[in-house]
């Protein structure tokens, strides 16, 4: 199928383009360990687990921020977005390109996160993991269409976290529950339907924000 | 196959045009003229698809026909030609891609280069780049914004030598400079 | 709405408006344990349904945009929305009121209903962060629109979560609305409700003929110009 092969190249491209830069993962890498390091001063010793287990969900969310800033600087610095909006191809599959681009990178991000916080602060579980997963895809889905809305304004850099941040307090109401609570299985279901509910709108949605006619 | 009747385009208070009329069929090429800052760019990006007019009628063939060239050459500067229009090929379903691609870095003289990053190209180089990109896939209607730019003495021939081979495809450039290809115009267009 | 003349709308608010609030002092029962200053409830929960209304509004008029594209539909989505968010804030004051009587704090992390306005509040404030980052035009609108349908969208999301927040971080039970109304307070909660929305729906007409006015007034200075 064409989407699927549009999809394909897109992502190739968002993937080849970092990997040539070198300048997104090895910035999420840091930024995740050095937030990690400051959060351990800010925990006293033997602090509650759903406190430290909070600490890691920032820590991921504003890594992913990170990460989301830099997603459509290609697009934007070389007026790009015109060439992708004028292909014939579906726009939303360049939704789907990015989002699984910076899906990749923040799963990197995390692979090294992940262990340095069992190691820092106190290990975890499979939930937490699989949370992390689902969060992981609501936060690349909402996060690279509100990348892209910041990117065609003058404030950028500065207004994404206002637009993104409001709509990452579910997720990570939903991690930490499923991280910390007892029954963390339904935690996990509602991270599932945030990811449902989000992502539909944002595929479905994508092409009124790229495109003016 | 293009037409455009009353068109106005408004930023807020800043009028950039108004009243433009423009009937573009096969064969047709329509000059556009005018200082810096007139509103060509503006006028070719309402023409081309990429913005909607404030008032007017406009009637555009569909995108995969259309071929854009901004100020911009619009290819991504950490891959390499090859990948550049490898990338765009995929998205405008060019059957034998690898063959056209060939044919047309060949033809801009950069087929020696087609595996070095386009960041390092001057930027002569990343227009004819540019150019490929927008011949790719035969559009029907071209549109050019000051495609001569940049461009030395023989990227200026070889544009020269296709816009003559594109006549019977209907075509729009915009150009402060407009002797170059000012007996190929059919019909014209002048911003203040 | 657009047979209903401005004048008559207004009054019809204000007679709402002075009913309710007649009923509200003279009317409604005093409550037992709170005495009169739960009276404070009879304001709050209406403003909040309202602002509930005029998001719900204005996303309407959002995917109207999007999808059958009028030609005022943005002017009409923006409207609703900042009339959201003023709504939200007075939600967010009376609350605040409130909690001080109910429970002594100025903010109660318990009340779902209140931590939920914050949560709109902010991304509706961003809302309107975009719609001055980006030039007046088509794009703006777009944007705009699908942001207003993302902000109906995480209404129950976030109240989901919220809710299922409550139960791992915040075990203590404050219920926020006190046990079933008596009739008589339902009766006074209605007029309320219906002159809060009466209140909106005469403020949102009021501003979009201010704003649209404003746009005439732009295009003919620009015809003379």
């Amino acid at each position: 199928m064409s989407y699927l092969s549009d999809i394909g190249a897109l992502t190739r491209k968002d993937l080849l383009l970092e990997l040539r830069a070198k300048e997104t993962v090895p910035a999420m890498l840091l930024f995740v360990l050095a937030a990690l390091t400051i959060f351990h001063f800010v925990t006293p010793t033997g602090g509650e687990r759903t406190a430290t287990l909070g600490l890691l969900w920032t820590a991921i969310i504003f890594t992913a921020l990170l990460g989301l800033t830099r997603a459509f600087v290609p697009e934007r610095e070389q007026g790009l977005m015109d060439a992708l909006v004028l292909a014939p191809c579906d726009r939303s599959a360049i939704w789907v390109a990015k989002s699984l681009a910076v899906l990749a990178f923040l799963g990197l991000a995390e692979a090294i996160a992940l262990p340095a916080f069992a190691l820092f602060f106190s290990g975890i579980g499979w939930r937490t993991v699989a949370a992390v997963a689902l969060a992981d895809v609501g936060i690349c889905a909402v996060g690279t269409l509100t990348g892209a809305m910041a990117v065609a304004g003058r404030a950028r850099e500065l207004i994404l976290p206002l637009l993104f941040l409001p709509l990452a307090i579910p997720v990570v109401v939903g991690g930490v529950g499923a991280s910390a609570a007892d029954h963390g299985g339904k935690y996990l279901a509602f991270l599932v339907l945030y990811d449902a509910a989000f992502g539909l709108l944002a595929w479905a949605s994508f092409e009124y924000v790229v495109s003016e006619t | 196959m293009l037409t455009a009747r009353n068109l106005s385009k408004r930023f807020g208070a800043k009028r950039v045009f108004e009243r433009v009329d423009v009937s573009l069929a096969a064969g047709n090429f329509l000059l556009v003229t005018g200082p810096n800052g007139s509103g060509k760019t503006t006028l070719l990006r309402v023409l081309a698809g990429l913005a909607a007019p404030t008032s007017g009628d406009l009637t555009l063939p569909d995108r995969a026909l259309v071929g854009y060239l901004g100020h911009e050459p619009l290819v991504y500067r950490e891959l390499t030609p090859l990948e550049n229009l490898q990338l765009f090929a995929c998205l405008y379903r060019i059957p034998e891609g690898a063959e056209r691609i060939g044919m047309l870095l060949e033809r801009f003289g950069l087929w020696e280069v087609r595996h070095q990053r386009v960041g390092t190209f001057s930027r002569g180089m990343q227009q004819r780049l540019g150019l490929c990109r927008v011949l790719l896939h035969e559009p029907q209607l071209l549109v050019l914004d000051e495609p001569f730019n940049a461009l030395d003495a023989a990227g200026a021939e070889l544009l020269d030598a296709t816009l003559d081979e594109l006549r019977d495809r209907a075509l729009i450039v915009a150009t402060h400079d407009p002797e170059r290809v000012e007996r190929l115009a059919t019909e014209r267009l002048a911003f203040a | 709405m657009k047979a209903i003349r401005l004048p008559q709308l207004a009054a019809a608010a204000t007679v709402a408006l002075g009913v309710s609030i007649a009923l509200i002092f003279f009317y409604a029962p005093i409550d037992g344990d709170q005495g009169l200053s739960q009276k404070i409830f009879y304001f709050h929960v209406p403003i909040a349904l309202t602002a509930y209304a005029c998001f719900a509004w204005g996303a309407w008029k959002a995917l109207l945009h999007l999808w059958k594209r009028p030609e005022g539909a943005d002017l009409e989505s923006y409207v609703a929305i900042h009339m959201g968010v003023i709504f939200g804030s007075l939600t967010l004051l009376t609350g605040s009121i409130w909690a001080k009587i109910s429970w002594g704090v100025w903010w109660a992390w318990s009340d779902n209903q209140l931590v939920l306005f914050l949560v709109l509040f902010l991304f509706y404030c961003a809302y309107f962060m975009l719609r001055y980052s980006v030039d007046p035009g088509p794009a703006r609108a777009n944007m705009c629109a699908v942001y207003a349908l993302f902000g109906v969208v995480l209404i129950p999301v976030s109240f989901l979560a919220i809710r299922l927040s409550r139960s791992f971080i915040h075990p203590v039970v404050f219920t926020s609305h006190g046990p079933q109304m008596t009739g008589s307070q339902f009766f006074v909660f209605c007029v309320a409700l219906v002159g809060m929305l009466t209140l909106f729906a005469a403020l949102y007409q009021i501003e979009l003929a201010g704003k649209r006015l404003d746009a005439h007034l732009r295009e003919l200075r620009e015809l003379l110009a």
